[in-house]
């Protein structure tokens, strides 16, 4: 299969992303200019962390306007797998792709470090090589990761299955501890912790392969309007 | 055109005699916007007028030296065809007006000079000094400017997307008017990737890119303020303000601009901007460069050709590309949503001739200007500062070690610095096989498949003891810190940060500590491939500790780390270099005089370097076998803390450590002799042997086991602690003593 990885001025995770696909999957790989109208012939697509445009304004609010983000748009809109890491997942909320909003960690300061979260959806097609209630190392690094959303959206993400993962101790305030969500067509996922940094074990884990994974089995093996539900 | 007074020199900082030597360059006197392009590159922080001449007693090359000093970084040969760039520089007096942009200026200057080489940054540290925090006088402002160096180093770095990867951080009162903020990055690239700083091919346009010129830093290499009017002066802050994200845009536009072959020649705009890029690449070509400031991007209205020369603003670039190739070069930028103009030619006849609106405003040959700034042989007839004794009190039995351990390991220096390398990303780019916290950091390169282990060391106060072995203490220490990650040491940099050099005893410091830096460096094979010098750092005539700081880099093969804690019980503790030897004078400059009895005397640690090189081979071949299950070096804090140090993991596994020395207690657990080494193996007899072998002492001093850290000397309990919960004071201290939530 052949990944996408989305470059905005200002993305510094897309390199990783694209060697954790492609070194340590095996996978294709080919990065998308934000000013590309089109996607070309990827099978999912990745934006990954880092201060698009500055993050001047609000986390990834400038991004949203940029080119790139219509194709990504559609490309979800068809039931193309979407994964936002870090400002990825800010991204995806600013572009209304996901609920909620990520805002200012509740100790005020930038994070750097491994957390531990639990897989809440198995019933995903990133989340397909792993069980629930799974304990995953990820490392996060953000500044606004805090997690938000009005108590309706929360039930609703709740009631819809969409809690991709939890922290098991919240390290930025975000409600409900909530690490990672999925769209309602569940092909699109954000989440704050990085997939791509623990792609290695001498970055000390691995446990981010088997989200990795789960989109090239999904992509590989199944057809997309059967594992998303979708047409 | 304003004539040339007295005062105006003297506010410019420049002397009579060098006056009249600009005269003789000049044939005659020069106009106020030249006098100012004399001032900043006559400057200390430019010419390094009173260091030069024994900056010359530093090794510089060795077989894997590729650039010594002189570039904007050195450059070191890694094999397979890659090579890394790396340097040290300091941004200590902004960091102390404005603590969040004037540490974050000083990551993006120091990252500038990597890239401007063609090399992609890959790791950053920092080394950081600051006044007590438990003043009552002005603990409140240090503990501001520590949360606003943090965040401005945080900022800039998590922003630019380099890991900041290790570093160190140090409080003592005499860094509370004078902070020092030194910041280490490291960058990677092909042999055939270099790019140097000159203005090669008479005819070739020169090209001004990245961020528009504005008044921000005028002052910034000389303090040059008394021709101004007050409405001016309000209008130009001392410090700059950074930008990462454009600095960002700005290094992959010049990486991908490189890769074209256009360009000829490369230099970043730090220290005195305009005026020191255009005259250091003409002067290393021999060539001269006009340049017209009419094409020069602004940001502010009305700027005089002083302020545009003069002007430190951030994030900007200077190039000369090749003649007839310059679309392609503006093709790239413009990818990037960055300025880029020709702002200039280069020239044959070696004149940095400088016109507005073409009119021309200064003229001075290229050379005499970068390369024939006066030179000092400054005194330094006199003992260098110290403002201790040599022998100090009686040291009285302690009452309870346990307790003094947990004090050393609660105090500032000694306490996990967590709170500070948290905020940092030091993971991005997925290469920090081991990050802060360490006694190395580990970055893989991924192009070639080796690692590359960095470290830096400095101690002021060692150094305040004794200039020059506390310079080879720190050469022996940072070496001995890269060998305890089982990396060979290679090259190195050095940030000298010392007080005025127009005193004689501080001035003594200066070269006392370049000559014992200089001996250990070539002791230890580590020539020093650039840095930084910081002169002047005193405040109300009272200077800081003599601060040299040198990061050495050391190569290795890429490997699962081998960390600093013990991880399993029932391992064999190893103390690899022998207890060491004490004395009551040798006793006054450790981290016990200075946190347990207050008060700080005598000489630093007695170092050999044979044995200490002895003992760093020995560890290296230690770790390459795969003996070790930890390894950590003895240093600040003595035998206990490092134990403490290496019980503070994960597993909670401590140890039972059993000594058997004549020392009285207080120095057998917290001297810091050098050339010791913790090690916890499971086969202790091949690490005897690996010791014998290289003629270095090696003592069984225990076992590892669960829970507890408990030392005893012959028979007698000295120190017993529960690890989980030593451990908790340890990681909580820094917020508690910043009064911060963790």
């Amino acid at each position: 299969m052949k990944f996408g990885v989305v470059v905005f001025p200002g993305s510094n995770c897309d390199h990783d992303a694209w060697y954790a696909v492609s070194a340590n999957l095996n996978q294709k790989a080919d990065f998308i200019w934000h000013d590309s109208t089109s996607l070309g012939d990827v099978d999912a697509v990745i934006l990954p962390g880092g201060f698009s445009y500055g993050d001047y304004l609000r986390c990834g609010a400038i991004a949203k306007f940029s080119p790139v983000m219509t194709a990504v748009k559609r490309f979800a809109h068809d039931g193309g797998l979407v994964i936002g890491i870090c400002n990825g997942f800010q991204i995806l909320v600013e572009s209304g792709l996901l609920p909620g909003a990520l805002v200012r960690n509740k100790g005020l300061k930038f994070l750097c470090k491994t957390v531990e979260l639990a897989v809440a959806a198995t019933n995903s097609p990133f989340t397909t090589q792993l069980r629930q209630g799974q304990v995953l190392r990820l490392p996060i690094a953000h500044g606004d990761g805090c997690y938000y959303a009005d108590q309706e959206t929360l039930e609703q993400l709740e009631a819809e299955d969409r809690v991709a993962f939890r922290y098991v101790q919240n390290p930025n305030g975000s409600l409900r501890n909530i690490a990672g969500v999925l769209s309602r067509e569940r092909n699109v996922l954000g989440m704050m912790p990085h997939p791509e940094r623990a792609a290695d074990a001498l970055m000390g884990s691995i446990d981010g392969l088997g989200i990795l994974q789960s989109i090239v089995n999904t992509v590989s093996h199944l057809p997309l309007a059967e594992m998303t539900g979708l047409r | 055109m304003s004539t040339i007074t007295a005062e105006l020199l003297e506010s410019h900082r420049v002397t009579p005699d060098e006056y009249q030597h600009i005269q003789k360059i000049l044939g005659r006197e020069p106009n106020f916007t030249e006098l100012g392009i004399f001032s900043v590159m006559w400057s200390e922080h430019c010419s390094y007028k009173s260091s030069r001449l024994h900056l010359k007693k530093l090794p510089t090359r060795s077989k894997l030296v590729l650039q010594g000093p002189g570039e904007n970084a050195g450059v070191i040969d890694i094999g397979g065809g890659y090579a890394i760039a790396f340097k040290i520089e300091s941004h200590n007096h902004p960091s102390f007006i404005e603590p969040f942009q004037g540490a974050a200026t000083g990551v993006g200057g120091i990252l500038r000079d990597i890239f401007t080489m063609g090399a992609r940054p890959i790791a950053v540290m920092d080394a950081l000094r600051f006044g007590a925090l438990d003043d009552p006088a002005v603990g409140v402002r240090n503990r501001r400017i520590v949360e606003g160096v943090v965040s401005g180093i945080s900022h800039y770095g998590n922003c630019f997307g380099v890991p900041t990867v290790g570093g160190e951080c140090v409080f003592d009162p005499s860094y509370s008017g004078n902070p020092l903020v030194n910041v280490f990055a490291l960058g990677v690239f092909k042999h055939d990737e270099v790019f140097y700083g000159r203005a090669t091919g008479v005819g070739n346009p020169v090209i001004y890119a990245g961020a528009k010129t504005g008044r921000d830093g005028v002052h910034g290499a000389t303090m040059a303020s008394a021709e101004f009017t007050e409405e001016s002066k309000q209008k130009r802050p001392n410090v700059q303000v950074g930008d990462p994200f454009l600095e960002k845009l700005l290094l992959e536009a010049c990486l991908e601009a490189m890769k074209t072959g256009a360009i000829v020649g490369i230099q970043d705009m730090g220290a005195a901007g305009l005026t020191c890029s255009t005259c250091e690449m003409g002067s290393r070509a021999g060539t001269g460069i006009e340049i017209d400031l009419q094409y020069v991007p602004q940001r502010e209205t009305s700027m005089t050709p002083y302020e545009i020369m003069l002007s430190e603003s951030q994030e900007r670039m200077l190039l000369v590309a090749e003649k007839g190739r310059e679309h392609e070069v503006y093709a790239v930028f413009k990818k990037w949503g960055l300025d880029a103009v020709q702002i200039g030619v280069v020239t044959g006849d070696g004149i940095l001739r400088v016109k507005d609106h073409g009119k021309v405003v200064a003229e001075i040959p290229n050379r005499e200007l970068a390369d024939e700034a006066p030179l000092y042989d400054r005194r330094h007839d006199r003992p260098a500062y110290r403002t201790v004794p040599l022998d100090g009190p009686e040291v009285p039995a302690s009452k309870d070690l346990s307790k003094d351990l947990e004090c050393l390991m609660t105090s500032g220096d000694l306490c996990s610095k967590r709170w500070i390398w948290e905020q940092y990303d030091h993971q991005v780019r997925t290469n920090t096989v081991q990050g802060p916290g360490a006694d190395a950091a580990i970055v893989r390169i991924k192009e070639t498949g080796t690692s590359v282990a960095m470290a830096l060391d400095g101690n002021g106060r060692y150094c305040m003891l004794d200039p020059r072995e506390g310079a080879k203490l720190m050469v022996a220490e940072c070496c001995r810190n890269l060998s305890t990650v089982g990396a060979l040491p290679v090259a190195a940099t050095n940030n000298l940060n010392y007080g005025n050099p127009e005193r004689p005893e501080i001035m003594k410091q200066l070269v006392e500590g370049i000559e014992g830096m200089g001996e250990a460096c070539r002791f230890f094979e580590t020539p020093i491939t650039g840095g930084n010098v910081s002169l002047y750092n005193e405040t109300l005539g009272e200077p800081i500790h003599p601060t040299p700081v040198i990061g050495v880099v050391g190569l290795m093969q890429t490997q699962q780390p081998t960390g600093a804690l013990f991880r399993n019980p029932g391992r064999a503790v190893v103390l690899l270099g022998g207890v060491g030897m004490c004395e009551p004078r040798r006793f006054g400059g450790t981290q016990y005089a200075k946190v347990i009895l207050k008060e700080v005397w005598g000489l630093p640690p007695a170092l050999d370097m044979e044995y200490e090189k002895r003992v760093q081979t020995a560890i290296r071949e230690v770790i390459g076998t795969g003996l070790a299950e930890s390894a950590h070096d003895v240093s600040d804090g003595g035998l206990a803390a490092a134990l403490a140090e290496c019980s503070f993991g994960p597993s909670g596994v401590g140890a039972r450590i059993t000594l058997d020395s004549s020392l009285r207690p207080e120095y057998l657990l917290f001297h810091e002799g050098p050339s010791r080494i913790i090690v916890s193996t499971a086969e202790p007899e091949a690490v005897m042997q690996i010791a014998i072998r290289k003629g270095v002492e090696a003592l069984m001093i225990g076992e590892t086991r669960a829970g507890t850290l408990e030392i005893s000397n012959r028979g007698v309990t000295l120190v017993m602690a529960g690890v989980t919960q030593l451990r908790t004071r340890w990681d909580e201290a820094l917020p508690a003593l910043l009064g911060v939530s963790a």
